[in-house]
């Protein structure tokens, strides 16, 4: 039998649209206006998914942003596929296709059911007392965990959206267009400031755009129609901004905001072409309003999570702005007048009410008058102490509470209903006030926490400031703009205002039963699925602090992040550990309040690695010749060129031998380069420098290793002199922004009278490296007139000249210990240059190697790579590098403490060469080096840092750092690895051509 | 985010800065001439204050010019901004 759910007609929905859409793969329908939830509502659906730790059937409870259980998957299997969707905030569009996600395999069918079954042994910290021992049992465990836990699924396709960023400065921002923002924005705006209004719903005018009772007036209308005028009107005004579907995400300080604004996600995808998606809103504000409003609390009973469950004014919400009654026999369970507002809509839309459970004794208002005139039955002084139904509620039990509320009396009455609303209450939505570093107070009278001390220029107005009536609205938010605006006159003063709450609340955090607490399920965090006696055993676990506490038993963290059932966490804490609410504080409400797409955060940066990279001149020609890259920095680095099939290992086989026995090519355009010039450039270069440069000849070229004060070794490279007070200094690819910036601190904050001026050029220079015993042979064809002898041109020398017009620098300089000539031209003639060298290269089998091969040239003649043979805690003395810190120089950065007493120790961990006993053992990078392994613990004396087969000398060879290494030559060491021990033999770090011979041959 | 005044640009998004630690940490002339603890004093010995602290920041990308700040940890107030070589104004 089909229900008609569908009631009175809602100027929201319209009824002429019908759009169809998908729900677990069948095809419903539903209107323009309803959000998935008011569909699926619409069609009798609740049950839309399952709880994360009990598998526990779930339905849709809330009708906003705080939702925690209707979580669903959209467009599954597409690139466009998005998880963990709260399905209150999914407008329909035609052709949506959503699917439940926490449920395997099915959402009616669920493996992870028997979660539920088994939930006595399944208490608080569960996963981490069974799931963490043995320790090896974890691999097991996980696989299970994470195919029935999953919280849906990522897209495994690019993204095919655009995302943009977009700065916003204004004088005021308001946070929320309910009746309070509207009044904010207005305020603002009509009193001459620039201001930006945002809502994260697609309509403005919050929950009283959607009241239309007599019991709510302001000036003689009902306050649905008076907001609503008032809407109409700041639409109009010029120096205010209005931005629906923008949810703020996070409050910073400074009043500096991240929102999101959504402008595609409620279109047909066809519709989407070409639009930006997200644009994440970077708004500096001087003045922030928040208006954020409150969000109703459940009310913690046993089993109060079935589908059917809704809170109260959710049902109303439906009701009002979607005409969706969520079933045909409610019930209503409250212990403040919420509920009867509730009650009010859906009389007046001839919704049937089976009962209200009250949990107050003594009670009248004109609300309730109202209620009881309409012959529905009010069970004051009430509890529901069990409900009945698996997939959807069928039944409640209630009974009466005693006079101090701990027990329940009597006898039990069972009720049937199909939709239930629940009513605890409300909390001020302070969430993006505490992010702004706000601290809160606890109001006794009716237990919520609200704004007290403001850390920058901001207010918070209206329900979220703990307003939370109609009247006590319009006459505390024109009296705090007054002040916070500093304005003479406000526009909205003498309000008539017809509110008919009754302010009594009966606040029982943990509602009592029949049953004993260890038999029930009464729920405090629905989406991490924590009971209330999950808090109980956590206190009596010995956690006291809130911020435990949640740990332990997960609640308020997740997607939802505690919005509703936090303040029951800490209430159910507060009465058990007889520490007063306000003591306790709250946990700490993290950013974003809803959560943002990975596009949004990185905007036009979509794609592989959500930044920016960079690319060399010669990029294309790599990309064009097969190489594979590696990612070094922001650079993308052509790693190795392997062909016909090669692996790694065979190509830089392939291409180590071809740069020894003939020539190869290198692509080093990624190196950090500084131009240095003034008068003092040398005395400069001496002080940053660990060797000697005053005497350095112009047109000559030195390595130079720079220190940190500490005298761990920071950078290395080449400086060329270029002229008289003219250098050119090389770092690592990685290190020429920090090199930059260090040089520039100790330029400006402690020797400023010094006369240098330092420029970064690493872009504006592509560096072609040459080398092999034939490269001075294709050095001279590319440029015959250039007299290449070693006499005019000798290794660590610079030449000037040209191809053509295009001006090189010609740097002979060596990282492979082969002679090898760096051609530096201006970026544009790179790549035109690099083919050049290939042409003429031909025929000395010129090979074009990457990084990898790089590394292992380097490795074979014992040369460090800063940052992989060392980190933060090598001397240059620990890298046996002694030879390059000058004894004569008074003073450099690091020299002091090249001598302080732990810097000197002979025990320090050093830099070795490593010889395997199997020439075809190749180490792996990282392994720990030891002596002795019968000693209990293993003392570890340090690890291999480089790890190569070389083809050049054929067997493998390493390089580690050895605690008092520099002395162990010969001595044997052990590396034990996972099934065997590789034994291995200390020895010098340079394995090749010691006399470097190869440099001038 | 805090909106830092560079003295020679203007207020500037903190994205733009690097912080450099505590202020008015001068190098030893000579450090040659120290003792192991004195030097250790230089190299490793930050205050650390909650409160108003005096600090270095560079606007690395902007103008790339070092200066000093006068910031309240306890709320990231920055109360002053001045040039290298200045006296706190506060
Ligand atoms: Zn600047």
């Amino acid at each position: 039998m089909k229900k008609k759910l569908r009631v009175k007609r809602s100027k929201h929905i319209d009824e002429t649209y019908k759009i169809s859409f998908k729900f677990n793969g069948k095809l419903y329908h539903g209107f323009k206006g309803d959000t998935l939830a008011s569909a699926l509502l619409a069609n009798d659906i609740h049950l839309v998914g399952r709880s994360f730790k009990y598998h526990r059937p779930r339905g849709i409870m809330t009708a906003g942003s705080e939702e925690p259980n209707a979580i669903v998957q959209l467009h599954n299997n597409s690139p466009r596929t998005e998880p963990n969707v709260r399905a209150t905030e999914v407008e329909i569009y035609e052709g949506l296709e959503a699917s439940s996600q926490n449920c395997w395999p099915s959402v009616n069918f669920d493996f992870g059911g028997i979660n539920n079954l088994l939930s006595p042994l399944l208490p608080a910290g569960f996963y981490y007392k069974t799931f963490m021992w043995p320790a090896s049992f974890w691999e097991k465990y996980e696989y299970f965990i994470r195919k029935s836990a999953g919280l849906g699924k990522s897209p495994t396709k690019p993204d095919p959206d655009i995302y943009e960023h977009r700065y916003i400065h204004c004088d005021v921002l308001v946070i929320g267009a309910g009746i309070s923002g509207i009044i904010s924005a207005k305020t603002a705006a009509k009193n001459g400031f620039k201001t930006l209004l945002v809502d994260e719903k697609p309509y403005l005018g919050g929950s009283t755009i959607y009241q239309n009772s007599e019991y709510f007036k302001i000036n003689n209308q009902n306050s649905g129609s008076w907001l609503e005028k008032e809407i109409n009107e700041i639409k109009k005004i010029k120096n205010l901004e209005i931005k629906t579907r923008t949810s703020v995400a996070a409050y910073h300080g400074y009043n500096y905001l991240l929102a999101r604004e959504n402008l595609t996600d409620h279109l047909q995808i066809e519709r989407r072409k070409n639009k930006t998606r997200h644009k994440l809103l970077k708004i500096r504000a001087k003045k922030v309003i928040t208006a954020t409003g409150s969000i109703e609390r459940p009310l913690v009973f046993d089993n109060n999570d079935r589908p059917g469950i809704l809170l109260s004014s959710a049902i109303k919400k439906y009701a009002d702005l979607f005409g969706v009654a969520c079933g045909e026999k409610n019930i209503l369970f409250t212990n403040n007048d919420s509920a009867y507002e509730t009650a009010i809509s859906l009389i007046q839309k001839g919704i049937n009410i089976e009962a209200i459970v009250d949990n107050r004794e003594e009670v009248s208002s004109k609300l309730i008058y109202e209620v009881e005139k309409n012959n529905v039955k009010i069970y004051k002084g009430h509890t529901i102490t069990n409900t009945h139904g698996y997939k959807r509620i069928k039944k409640i039990s209630i009974m009466q509470l005693s006079k101090d509320g701990h027990n329940v009396v009597g006898s039990k009455i069972h009720l049937s209903c199909d939709c239930l609303g629940i009513s605890g209450g409300w909390t001020p939505a302070v969430h993006l006030f505490t992010q702004s570093g706000g601290k809160l107070k606890f109001r006794d009278e009716d237990q919520v926490f609200i704004p007290n001390i403001y850390p920058s220029d901001q207010i918070s107005v209206g329900a979220c400031n703990g307003d939370l009536t109609l009247d006590t609205i319009l006459v505390n938010v024109p009296k705090s703009l007054k002040d916070f605006l500093d304005i003479k006159k406000n526009v909205y003063e003498n309000f008539e205002v017809l509110s008919s709450h009754n302010n009594s609340k009966r606040n029982i955090w943990l509602l009592p039963s029949d049953k004993i607490l260890g038999k029930t399920k009464s729920f405090v965090d629905y989406q991490n699925d924590a009971t209330a006696k999950d808090i109980k055993l956590a206190l009596r676990e010995g956690f006291k602090s809130i911020e435990h506490v949640k740990r332990y038993t997960t609640t308020g963290m997740g997607t939802d992040q505690g919005k509703l059932g936090n303040m029951h966490a800490l209430g159910i804490i507060s009465e058990t550990s007889e520490a007063k609410m306000g003591e306790l504080g709250t946990t700490t409400f993290r950013p974003p309040y809803t959560p943002l797409t990975f596009g949004t955060i990185v905007g036009r940066n979509v794609g592989e690695y959500f930044d920016v990279y960079r690319k060399t001149p010669i990029h294309e020609w790599h990309e064009k010749n097969n190489a594979k890259f590696e990612n070094v920095g922001q650079w993308k680095r052509a790693w190795y060129y392997p062909k016909n099939k090669e692996d790694m290992f065979q190509a830089v086989q392939r291409e180590s031998k071809a740069a020894r026995e003939s020539a190869g090519i290198l692509d080093a355009s990624t190196l950090g380069k500084i131009d240095i010039q003034g008068t003092d450039a040398s005395e400069f270069l001496n002080r940053v420098y660990t060797n000697a440069w005053s005497k350095l000849e112009i047109g000559k070229c030195r390595y130079g290793l720079m220190l940190n004060e500490d005298g761990m070794v920071y950078d290395d490279g080449v400086t060329t002199r270029l002229g008289e007070n003219h250098y050119l200094m090389t770092t690592t690819t990685g290190g020429a922004a920090n090199v930059l910036g260090k040089l520039e601190d100790y330029l400006q904050t402690e020797w400023p009278e010094l006369d240098v001026y330092l420029t970064s050029v690493t872009d504006h220079f592509a560096t072609i490296s040459v080398c092999g015993p034939n490269s001075k042979k294709i050095i001279s064809e590319i440029f015959p007139s250039l007299d290449l002898s070693d006499k005019n041109f000798p290794h660590m020398s610079f030449k000037k000249t040209k191809i053509g017009k295009i001006h090189c620098r010609i740097m002979r300089i060596s990282f492979t210990g082969e002679q090898s000539y760096e051609i530096n031209v201006q970026a544009n003639f790179g790549k035109s240059v690099w083919e050049k060298c290939i042409e003429v290269g031909k025929n000395y089998n010129i090979t074009p190697y990457g990084t990898e091969t790089m590394h292992l040239l380097r490795a074979e003649k014992g040369f460090i790579i800063v940052g992989q043979d060392t980190d933060a805690t090598m001397t240059p003395i620990d890298l046996q590098m002694d030879w390059i810190v000058s004894k004569k120089k008074y003073d450099f950065i690091g020299k002091r403490s090249l001598y302080r007493s732990d810097t000197i120790r002979e025990d320090r961990k050093q830099l070795v060469g490593l010889l395997t006993d199997n020439p075809n053992e190749i180490l792996e990078e990282g392994a720990q080096i030891v002596a002795d392994i019968n000693k209990s613990p293993i003392e570890m004396l340090g690890h291999v840092t480089s790890s190569y087969f070389s083809p050049n000398l054929k067997k493998s060879i390493a390089l580690g750092v050895v605690k008092g290494g520099k002395n162990m030559l010969g001595q044997r060491l052990i590396i034990p690895m996972e099934n065997k021990k590789i034994n291995v033999t200390v020895t010098d770090p340079v394995f090749l051509d010691k006399e470097n011979n190869r440099l001038n041959a | 985010m805090f909106l830092i005044n560079c003295p020679f640009c203007g207020e500037r998004e903190q994205s733009e800065f690097k912080a450099g630690g505590e202020a008015h940490i001068v190098r030893p002339k000579q450090p040659t001439e120290l003792s192991d603890d004195e030097w250790a004093e230089y190299l490793f010995m930050r205050k650390n204050i909650k409160g108003v602290q005096l600090e270095r920041w560079n606007h690395i990308h902007g103008c790339r010019k070092w200066f000093n700040i006068v910031r309240d940890t306890t709320n990231d107030e920055i109360k002053a901004v001045y040039k290298m070589g200045e006296k706190p104004p506060i």
